[in-house]
């Protein structure tokens, strides 16, 4: 199967991956970004969020995680990261083992 | 711990007897497979963490990049230079799996070598080598998707299976043993009662007899 991906974020952020190959989706703010999710995830396997619209939206993006398909990836802005990636990573790790094996409290 | 509702007859020992004797090796197969999940689990969550960290510093560097590129270009002439994506990136997902988990796949086919939307003298060099960084980033952060939805995907399972080997251990188990036990006790005293009651007859009948 031949997957397409996409790109949901605020105007700066996406157009360098315009030219990438990636399909741009503007989204100004997360009721747009949801919209947005909702018409494209059925057209696109990959799609990749700015950590600002995931936030909070996180409750949303639980219901991707059902299927294999679409994949939903937070990815830090041009603002910089603010750690929301590690964020997940860690709660997935503390459901699954109960502790926390990476980050060791911080 | 509550028993069982059911007859304390030998069929019904029979049958409970086999259905604890599943229940203990599907217990045993179970935790097992939950050990072996939580091993997997660590060595994907490490690799995860290790990508995110390279791919969140190297999306930092081409995002500041391109806003360098963005903020010596006028506005419209950037909006024009990448108003038309150019050819669009295609990948390969497949499904794998992890310990019986179905989990994503992804393999890019084209490997960053995206011709420019533009040409050269539309605008500043800083937007090339961003643009072609993002290029070669893309199917690193592909592969970070992946691997991200892998270790969520396997966090639910494990704590579906975690669940599983807790119902058995102290639910399903306890329960059956404490049944079998009851079972058993009445049995014994249902036989108890019958040679006494067989004592009993025949005692009667002697002393009649006589």
């Amino acid at each position: 199967m031949t997957g397409k991906t996409a790109i949901v974020g605020d105007g700066d952020s996406i157009t360098v991956f315009k030219a990438a190959g990636v399909a741009a989706f503007a989204a100004e703010d997360e009721s747009a970004a949801k919209e947005v999710l909702r018409k494209i995830a059925k057209d696109y396997q990959i799609i990749f969020l700015t950590e600002e619209l995931a936030r909070p939206l996180e409750s949303f993006l639980k219901r991707f995680d059902e299927e294999l398909y679409p994949v939903v990836l937070s990815i830090p802005s041009g603002k910089g990261s603010t750690g929301h990636g590690k964020e997940l990573l860690k709660s997935a790790m503390e459901r699954a083992l109960g502790v926390d094996i990476l980050f060791h409290g911080n | 711990m509550a028993r069982l509702n059911v007859n304390p007859t030998r069929m019904e020992l029979k049958k409970l007897k086999a259905r604890l004797n599943t229940a203990v090796r599907g217990h045993k197969l179970l935790k097992d497979k939950s050990d072996e999940m939580v091993r997997q689990f660590s060595l994907i969550i490490k690799e995860n963490l290790r990508l995110r960290e390279e791919v969140e510093r190297a999306l930092s560097q081409t995002l500041r990049q391109f806003s360098v590129a963005r903020s010596i270009t006028p506005a419209y002439a950037a909006e024009t230079a990448f108003a038309i994506p150019s050819a669009e990136l295609s990948l390969s997902c497949g499904e794998g799996s992890v310990m019986g988990v179905a989990v994503p796949e992804v393999e890019a086919d084209t490997f960053g070598t995206a011709a420019l939307p533009y040409t050269y003298s539309e605008i500043t060099s800083e937007a090339d080598f961003s643009v072609s960084q993002a290029a070669s980033l893309v199917p690193k952060m592909a592969r970070l998707a992946a691997v991200e939805k892998t270790v969520r995907l396997l966090a639910n399972e494990i704590e579906r299976n975690k669940r599983r080997v807790n119902a058995l251990e102290y639910v399903m188990i306890p329960q059956l043993e404490e049944t079998i036990h009851y079972i058993k006790s009445k049995l014994d005293e249902n036989e108890r009662a019958a040679v006494i009651r067989l004592m009993k007859v025949k005692g009667n009948g002697a002393t009649q007899i006589e």
